[in-house]
């Protein structure tokens, strides 16, 4: 059984000027100790489908569909009595078995309260460590992400840190309550490549020692490679394809998993000039997306069913799909 | 025949005075601290390093935004310090800036059209408003924009978008040289590509200069025909793209090559990485000798004590004591 299997996700946002579409009919699983990178352009839709998931949403966002099972537990709003019961239990669940890193550290750590404080209180709340234990954890898993003199450093605040340092703490607090699975949220975007490389060496570290599952939202594919075992892709609120981290990178389906690929200056050790090709166009208004293929505008191969029917998903392996008319039988011929 | 310098930069410092109260001890940031190097005509200069390595400083400090230190700054063969009258108003519109931030950087107030002429108007290029409006929709064709966006606002265009609306404004008055201070940092991937390619082909047409500021190491080598790498102020290896690129010298070019996340799941697994141990240090009153040396594995006594000079190796300099002769 998998560790969380999200179906048919679909989220809004009521706005002044309409309904923006943001995650359009999203299904997808996670197995325990997995990698999943989501990929995808500014705006698809990979931030608002983590929050759905974690009961996180602004309070224009409407939950329209979806069926989430995460550990055995049924954690879609839609089935519970009423919001109240939702929100104790996703409290419960976001404390014990999944943390999240965001992108911007500050966002998430109070800046008037001691390092000491931060990791202390939720080592207390989540288990039933004294404090003088809670203490002790907290150094070791200061340690643990590679924080030098941790007792010199939890006396300090957040603004006393440096950016890496921060996304460390971060990650020490995710750690507290020995989650099954951390989403991070371009948890390495603000940061620089040494540091980054820092980070991700870490997170890789971490998940081999505790076979903790991770979600890793990012837009960086040379992060997808190193770090994830499978990808997925997102355009335009929808999960365009997915597949291994090989299968996407080596034989990608989808005509925007393609594009994204040659947009990119390869640094592998060709020296030779390859060319950048862009792909034309910007992504679709989620405020009113075309009916069919969210690509369709900037698609080189867009057949007329495109536009019009929404594509369906063709299986290439048993991990490996993709929603394109292109592979689909019942387009053939239909220039 | 080699191309003719248009820019030349010699000992460049920029310091920035930080001290707060009265009685403390002065607290110098030393942004940019005695750098040199020529850009020459239709040739882009890509400079890369960590955030706060002086970048952007180095970029204002030469389109005249920040007055330097020390060291000199020579635009077509003459200091930019010493212009005044006409002559200083024609290096303000022969050298341009495009900004990181392309929802910063324009007037949301202003539509796109009047964005364009300004520059137009202030370096007085065309006489009639009817030149101007012909010249900018030729600019927004230039870009890839369409001639009715003229009346429209910044804030009706995506990102991509608002970069090229940028560029158009950078290029209006015809410029020889544009610093371009991480253009495409904000933006997609797709769309990263889409102006990349963008600023290659003005380039050509015009036969202009750039000095391309980004941290993207992949994006820098592919536009770029020789990098600069800076840290802590300092320039610490300058040369050929693709000498600096796939066969580093200096010990922090390597490990800043070498922490560039690869996008290739095979090869991204299997390399081991050089992870650097801790972080920049501050600029504020920086210790002497190497600025590197709290970081570089190879550092010896003598890199604490004294402050390497540039080195020439081959087509390269190398700011490091191990390429000593
Ligand atoms: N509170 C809100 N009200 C209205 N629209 C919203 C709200 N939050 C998000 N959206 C819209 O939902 C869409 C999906 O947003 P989301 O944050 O998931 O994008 P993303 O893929 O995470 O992008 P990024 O890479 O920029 O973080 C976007 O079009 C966004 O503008
Ligand atoms: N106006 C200023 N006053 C004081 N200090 C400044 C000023 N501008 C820059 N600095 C400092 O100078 C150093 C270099 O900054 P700069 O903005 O040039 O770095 P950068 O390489 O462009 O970094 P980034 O990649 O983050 O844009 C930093 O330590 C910065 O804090
Ligand atoms: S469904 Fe059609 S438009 Fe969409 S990606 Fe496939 S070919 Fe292109
Ligand atoms: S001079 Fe010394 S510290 Fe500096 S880079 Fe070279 S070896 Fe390292
Ligand atoms: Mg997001
Ligand atoms: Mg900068």
């Amino acid at each position: 059984m998998p560790l969380l299997k999200a179906e048919h996700l679909t989220t809004s946002f009521i706005t002044p000027q309409g309904k923006v579409q943001a995650v359009r009919d999203v299904s997808f699983e996670l197995n325990e100790g997995e990698v999943l990178g989501i990929v995808g352009e500014s705006g698809s839709g990979k931030s608002q489908m983590m929050y759905t998931i974690m009961g996180l949403l602004a309070d224009n966002g409407v939950i329209e569909s979806g069926k989430i099972t995460f550990d055995g537990e049924d954690i879609s709003l839609l089935d519970f009595p009423d919001r109240k019961s939702y929100d104790r239990k996703m409290l419960e669940i976001r404390g014990n078995k999944i943390a999240m890193i965001f992108q911007d550290p500050m966002t998430f750590l109070n800046p008037v309260l001691k390092i000491e404080t931060q990791l202390i209180e939720p080592l207390m709340n989540h288990t039933d460590m004294t404090r003088e234990q809670a203490r002790e954890r907290a150094l070791e898993l200061m340690r643990l992400v590679g924080i030098p003199s941790p007792e010199k450093r939890i006396k300090q605040y957040p603004f006393e840190f440096s950016g890496g340092m921060r996304q460390r703490i971060i990650i020490a607090i995710a750690l507290t309550c020995n989650p099954k699975l951390i989403i991070a949220d371009e948890p390495t975007t603000a940061l620089d490549v040494t540091i980054q490389a820092q980070v991700l060496e870490l997170i890789d570290k971490l998940r081999k020692e505790t076979n903790t599952a991770v979600i890793m939202i990012t837009h960086d594919l040379g992060v997808v490679a190193k770090l994830c075992d499978r990808v997925a892709i997102m355009y335009g609120g929808k999960m365009v394809e997915v597949g291994t981290d090989r299968e996407i990178f080596y034989q990608p389906a989808h005509p925007y998993t393609k594009g994204l690929l040659s947009c990119i200056a390869k640094s592998g050790a060709d020296e030779k000039e390859e060319e950048l090709k862009p792909i034309p166009g910007s992504p679709p208004d989620l405020l009113n997306p075309p009916k069919g293929c969210p690509f369709v505008d900037r698609c080189s191969k867009a057949m007329r069913v495109c536009k019009d029917v929404m594509p369906e998903v063709t299986s290439y392996t048993e991990t490996h799909r993709a929603r394109c008319w292109l592979n689909d039988p019942r387009a053939k011929g239909d220039e | 025949m080699e191309n003719k310098t248009i820019l030349k930069v010699s000992h460049l410092k920029t310091y920035f005075d930080v001290t707060k109260g009265i009685l403390t001890r002065r607290q110098i940031v030393k942004a940019v601290d005695d750098v040199s190097f020529e850009v020459r005509e239709g040739e882009t200069l890509g400079i890369v390093g960590e955030s706060g390595c002086g970048k952007s400083t180095l970029g204002r400090t030469i389109v005249k935004l920040y007055e330097p230190e020390a060291g000199t700054i020579e635009f077509e063969g003459k200091d930019i310090s010493k212009l005044k009258g006409n002559e200083l108003k024609a290096f303000r519109k022969n050298v341009q800036m495009i900004f990181q931030d392309p929802y910063a950087s324009l007037n949301p107030r202003m539509t796109v059209g009047e964005i364009i002429m300004e520059p137009m108007i202030i370096h007085g290029i065309y006489k009639t408003a009817a030149e101007r409006e012909a010249r900018t929709v030729e600019l927004l064709e230039i870009v890839g924009l369409k001639p009715d966006h003229i009346r429209r606002y910044p804030s009706e265009f995506s990102g991509g978008q608002r970069q090229r609306i940028g560029i158009a404004r950078a290029l209006a008055v015809n410029p020889r040289f544009i610093v371009c201070d991480e253009p495409i940092s904000a933006l997609d991937v797709s769309i990263q590509a889409q102006v990349i390619n963008l600023l290659e082909k003005i380039q050509k047409e015009m036969n202009l200069s750039y000095l391309f500021i980004a941290h993207d190491l992949s994006m820098v080598r592919h536009i770029s025909d020789r990098i600069g790498v800076m840290y802590l102020g300092h320039m610490m290896e300058i040369g050929p793209a693709n000498d600096v690129f796939y066969r580093p010298l200096h010990p922090y070019t390597i490990a800043l090559l070498s922490a560039i996340p690869i996008s290739d799941p095979d090869t991204a697994k299997a390399k081991n990485r050089i992870i650097l141990e801790g972080e920049i240090p501050s600029p504020i009153n920086p210790p002497g000798g190497c600025p590197f040396a709290s970081r570089c594995s190879k550092a010896t006594e003598r890199c604490f004590q004294q402050t390497p000079e540039p080195i020439q190796v081959g087509d390269r300099l190398v700011t490091c004591f191990l390429y000593e002769k």
